[in-house]
């Protein structure tokens, strides 16, 4: 679900920017009210494991598509929706930065998309609703599954949102979300899987490191410590990242299934209303007026003309670059 | 190469790189995280359908990529699998939009071609740009760069420690998946049967290693942030490739450079 900044304009992606900073400063507030300095190691396995589990397709049987692991659920049922949230901004930052998986300006939209949701929207009003109450295995899977699929919708149509007012594709908004939402309740449904398998695997080894919004019920089974259930869960993110990887799909993901199947077939007509509505707000935004291209000759001369000044433009930087890299070798060697 | 493989190597590489003595690594990373985020803007700025004006953009990434020596070939690698999906997108773009805007030679271009091209300039400019950034600074020094952007140390000690646990793991998981594969010649993959057996054993090694990971972290002083290393930065050379930069970019995106050249022949 990861967006490329080719997919946004500027001003969605600073609204989504100022939206995700806006919950992150919230979010680090209540961590540090926490004072718990060994979260930040927590903090930082966890982050390393949903990296690893991100790198991983999970193919979907019967649809040719595949999806990979929002860790955003799973880090809330073990480090809490604050803490959860800062977690998965760094995994996104450096995903971002290292892989080119989701573009620098469109990380605030990828943050919102895949982080906010599945901490807030997902553990907060699902994970912490249920488990206040105490916490089972039955609850852990079937709140887990919930929570995903919930979180996974919400930022499925996010991205179609922020793709339509950004006036980017000429996809029906209609059919872009149809085409968008259906393959993402089939991808949450494998996250949720997924992440009640952890959950599970955690509330088996250490109960009391289960985040519910408040002090555990049951009582805490001294079979392994703090340090190790750390361990452990940065060994499931290397057996994540090393094992399953081997096994990781060649299908497109999600999105790009999505559109595959809306952009093949040649029945679905475009709506215009909502697409001129973005075109101004594209237009207002837009820092500088660009140039039209109207239908006649002079167009295509026009055309031409820059696309003869562009090859000398370039060429003549290139010669200027290379030129000054040699003078500098030459110094230097010199 | 799977994917494991591919991005140990990849970190690495962008290690490397970012570490060698080049022009570009020594400037502040401040003035290129500023600079890259300026031109990002400008270049998604840009109308779907001035494409020429758009292609004006691409000066600043062969620039930096000669003076910078960066290799071109390995930052193209990154563009093909970002090329598909916006491939998918900008082909809705031409099925949706076939309004002919200007003929070539009896050739109808439509709105949707135009826009997919845009789609691909934009997508490509994006990515060269941020691989360009990260090509010359350290995660270290992105990481010294959003402190000083004063974005909160709990965050970017987060992102320090994510990318050092990752290293770690990646490497762990890369040397049992390879003694796998000695013990079970011609496989592609680890079979389902062997899962759990594979899955322990990483998980066993893996454990050990995080702990002394952790406890070195402890017995060093780690006391909920890392220091970073003051470098001497080329900071008159840093305030000029900012300034310069900036400017230069304005005026590519205010001028239809393109335009007044062709114009002159």
């Amino acid at each position: 679900m990861h967006m490329a900044d080719a997919l946004v304009n500027p001003a969605v992606a600073g609204t989504m920017y100022v939206c995700s900073a806006a919950l992150a400063g919230y979010s680090i507030k209540k961590v540090k009210m926490e004072d718990e300095p060994k979260k930040i190691a927590a903090m930082g396995v966890m982050g390393a494991f949903v990296f690893a589990a991100q790198m991983i397709n999970f193919t979907i049987p019967g649809t040719g598509s595949s999806g990979h692991l929002c860790g955003s659920m799973l880090l809330t049922g073990i480090l809490g929706p604050y803490a959860g949230f800062l977690t998965m901004t760094g995994v996104l930052l450096i995903q971002c930065l290292l892989f080119a998986d989701g573009g620098l300006l469109a990380l605030g939209c990828n943050i919102w998309n895949m982080a906010a949701y599945g901490c807030f929207a997902g553990g907060l009003l699902i994970w912490k609703q249920v488990m206040k109450k105490g916490v089972t295995r039955k609850k852990i899977i079937s709140t887990s599954i919930a929570a995903c699929i919930v979180s996974l919708q919400l930022g499925a149509f996010s991205v179609t949102l922020q793709t339509l007012f950004s006036g980017i594709t000429e996809l029906p908004f209609g059919v872009f979300a149809a085409a968008m939402q259906p393959i993402h309740l089939a991808i949450g449904l494998v996250e949720g899987m997924i992440t009640a398998a952890v959950l599970v695997f955690v509330y088996e080894a250490r109960p009391e490191m289960l985040w519910t919004g408040n002090i555990m019920e049951c009582a805490p089974k001294e079979r392994m410590s703090f340090r190790k259930v750390l361990a452990v869960l940065a060994a499931v993110a290397a057996v994540t990242a090393g094992g399953l990887s081997l096994f990781a799909s060649q299908y497109p993901d999600g999105l790009e299934w999505s559109v595959e199947r809306v952009a093949g077939s040649t029945e679905l007509e475009a709506e215009g209303s909502i697409y001129k509505t973005a075109g101004q707000v594209q237009d207002k935004t837009a820092l500088l007026p660009d140039y039209a291209l109207p239908d006649d000759d002079s167009a295509a001369g026009t055309a031409v003309s820059g696309l003869a000044g562009c090859v000398i433009v370039v060429a003549v930087c290139t010669a200027v670059c290379y030129a000054f890299r040699f003078f500098r070798r030459k110094e230097q060697h010199g | 190469m799977d994917k494991l493989d591919s991005a140990i190597q990849t970190i690495h590489q962008m290690e490397d790189m970012a570490e060698e003595n080049r022009f570009f690594c020594h400037i502040h990373p401040l003035a290129k995280v500023l600079v890259t985020l300026w031109y990002l803007v400008l270049v998604m700025s840009f109308d779907t359908y001035n494409l020429i004006g758009l292609a004006g953009m691409s000066l600043y990434l062969i620039i930096l990529f000669v003076v910078g020596e960066v290799s071109v070939k390995t930052a193209f690698r990154r563009l093909r699998l970002l090329f598909f999906g916006i491939f998918l997108l900008g082909a809705a773009n031409v099925i949706f939009d076939r309004e002919v805007l200007f003929r070539l030679h009896g050739f109808a271009v439509t709105g949707g071609m135009l826009s997919m091209l845009s789609l691909f300039l934009k997508a490509g400019f994006a990515v060269l740009a941020a691989y360009l950034l990260m090509a010359g600074t350290t995660v270290n020094g992105m990481c010294h760069a959003l402190r000083i952007m004063h974005v909160p140390g709990i965050l970017v000690t987060l992102v320090l420690l994510i990318y050092r646990y990752l290293v770690l793991m990646l490497k762990e998981a890369a040397r049992m998946r390879q003694a796998y594969l000695l013990r079970a010649p011609g496989q592609k993959g680890v079979q389902m049967r062997a899962w759990g057996s594979f899955a322990g054993q990483m998980l066993l090694r893996s454990m050990e290693r995080a702990e002394q990971v952790f406890d070195s972290m402890t017995l060093r002083g780690f006391q909920g942030e890392f220091p970073f290393l003051k470098r001497r930065w080329r900071m008159r050379t840093s305030i000029v490739y900012a300034v310069s930069w900036g400017i230069a970019l304005f005026v590519l995106r205010k001028f239809p450079i393109f335009y007044i050249a062709g114009g002159l022949l």
